[in-house]
């Protein structure tokens, strides 16, 4: 028995690891990290106060700054931004949930993921741009063809991630539900939807991520608002300031929200052996 | 109590898994099966866990048949398959979720203590030994208090020094508990160290080729003469049987067995 409480004793001393030392390692790997465009945007900086460069196509930081600051001075900026946000918002929850719903019936039974995988497959291989003439004469050239492109963008990794995620459910697993008695609606509650969890939100963030993508194809095929409408006007007025505003926003918002999205997650994802950030 | 009477199991791509195997298990009895691989003593277990149909007989416990799991009987598996995203104490109250939180989590506390974690409660699966993780999945087969335990290869996967304090900790809940149990094994030393009966099995078809009962007095001394003679039994039993052919399955070379 005393062996036993020896080894429980070394397992725990061996578990927690101290989390000043992995602060501290964390705050060395974002300065490495950043090292390198810093230096680049310093460096041109530098070259074109100098006059070693012109600047005018490829304009250094400071005046991407102020053209970012001037935007936002006139609000402009932050008209543009809750366009394009809530574009990206609107057709990711729609994507999400219609890929979720379908992902979950594919995966209920073999019958249903061979009457539905074949097609969604076929679906997915055309190019989601190649929607953009349908959808525009379905749903007109205002929201509602933006919003359906970046849905569309959104479904199939969602999709993916749930049909893929119950195909892994380990029957093990659902055994032990088994044992214990559990109904077919306590077996999916219980077992199945914390088993695929962590894949769920994967995909949910890959469905994110192409949400972003989408929105500038969609803001592209024409639009009075927006981040991708910023681009576009910077490029037909010569303004490769403007343009490069615009894409550092796009970076700042994608990183934002995935960021967010990873977060509301972290409770739920706690018990995960690789969740604990290994350096 | 628990009666296998003429199971017969057949699986769909013709396999003869079970065939004709009677076996009759007391109250408060141990029984250890024991054989080679693909004997047949692991679907014997599933059977009388009810998550598997037996192809002609059946099994009854207080006769009662048994055709799905049955709420007075436990399954310990080879692996824990502890939930991961579950604590340890949800883990161990997972089959009692009927039951009012304050009685939950009494047996819950109860069954932990028995199998020395008391202090493990709030911690998730993966911070376990394997040894730990081994003893949360019993406690959790014990919470509901089954009156079989079915015990899989349970200790298979563990070290030899890990495997000897689990035998203690099942023999101090057997002695606390008295539930009966049938535990599969292919360690000879474990079943003629735990059981009061032993069973040992043949492949192709599976059956019970012979049946030794150990009165041998508790507690055992793991390497008193007694018991290596009742190894030494099993085991010229357990050779006979593999080398025996059964009727009918010529084809198979002794060696190949």
């Amino acid at each position: 028995m005393d062996a036993i409480q020896q080894r429980d004793a070394a397992v725990e001393a061996a578990s927690p690891v101290s989390s000043p030392a992995r602060k501290s390692r964390f705050g060395a790997r974002f300065v490495l990290g950043i090292l390198l465009p810093v230096v680049l945007a310093a460096g041109w900086e530098f070259a074109v106060a100098k006059g070693y460069a012109q600047g005018r196509l490829m304009p250094p930081p400071s005046r991407i700054f102020k053209t970012l600051y001037d935007l936002a001075a006139t609000g402009e900026l932050w008209r543009h931004i809750f366009a394009t946000l809530a574009r990206v918002l609107a057709g990711f929850l729609l994507g999400t949930i219609a890929g979720t719903i379908v992902g979950a019936i594919a995966g209920a039974s073999r019958i249903t993921k061979e009457i539905l995988d074949p097609s969604l497959q076929g679906l997915r291989s055309v190019p989601s741009i190649a929607w953009v003439p349908l959808f525009i004469l379905w749903l007109g050239i205002f929201e509602e063809s933006k919003i359906a492109l970046i849905a569309v963008g959104c479904f199939f990794p969602v999709y993916l991630g749930v049909l893929g995620a119950i195909a892994t459910v380990d029957r093990k697993t659902v055994e032990v539900g088994r044992m214990f008695r559990l109904s077919q609606f306590q077996l999916v509650r219980r077992i199945l939807l914390p088993a695929i969890l962590p894949a769920y939100i994967l995909a949910l963030r890959q469905g994110l991520g192409l949400g972003w993508m989408f929105v500038v194809a969609a803001e592209f095929m024409g639009a009075s608002e927006g981040l991708g409408y910023l681009l576009v006007d910077g490029q037909q007025l010569g303004k490769p300031d403007q343009i490069l505003a615009s894409i550092l926003t796009f970076a700042i918002l994608g990183k934002i929200t995935d960021g967010l999205l990873a977060a509301a997650s972290t409770p739920f994802l706690t018990w995960q052996d690789a969740f604990a950030p290994k350096n | 109590m628990l009666s296998i009477e003429a199971v017969d199991k057949i699986y769909p791509n013709g396999t003869r898994a079970l065939d004709r195997v009677r076996l009759d298990v007391q109250q408060g009895e141990i029984v250890a099966v024991v054989g080679g691989s693909g004997c047949g003593k692991s679907t014997l277990l599933r059977l009388a866990a009810g998550l598997d149909q037996a192809t002609r007989g059946c099994i009854t416990l207080d006769g009662e048949t048994i055709s799905a799991p049955h709420e007075c009987v436990g399954l310990i598996f080879q692996e824990p398959r502890l939930l991961p995203w579950l604590t340890v104490a949800d883990n161990v109250g997972f089959g009692l979720s009927h039951l009012p939180r304050a009685k939950r989590e009494k047996i819950v506390g109860d069954v932990l203590a028995r199998v020395g974690l008391a202090d493990y409660a709030g911690r998730w699966p993966r911070e376990l030994s394997g040894g730990q993780a081994q003893r949360v999945a019993i406690a959790r087969a014990l919470a509901p208090r089954p009156k079989v335990l079915l015990l899989d290869e349970p200790f298979s996967a563990l070290d030899a020094f890990t495997r000897a304090s689990l035998h203690e900790h099942v023999l101090d809940l057997w002695r606390a508990l008295k539930p009966t149990l049938v535990l599969v094994t292919h360690d000879v030393e474990e079943a003629a160290y735990l059981a009061d009966r032993v069973v040992v099995m043949r492949p192709r078809p599976g059956r019970i080729s012979s049946v030794f009962d150990l009165d041998l007095k508790r507690p055992r001394d793991r390497y008193g003469a007694d018991l290596e003679a009742a190894k030494r039994r099993i085991l010229n039993a357990l050779d006979q049987s593999l080398r025996e052919r059964s009727a009918g399955d010529e084809l198979v070379p002794a060696a190949a067995i």
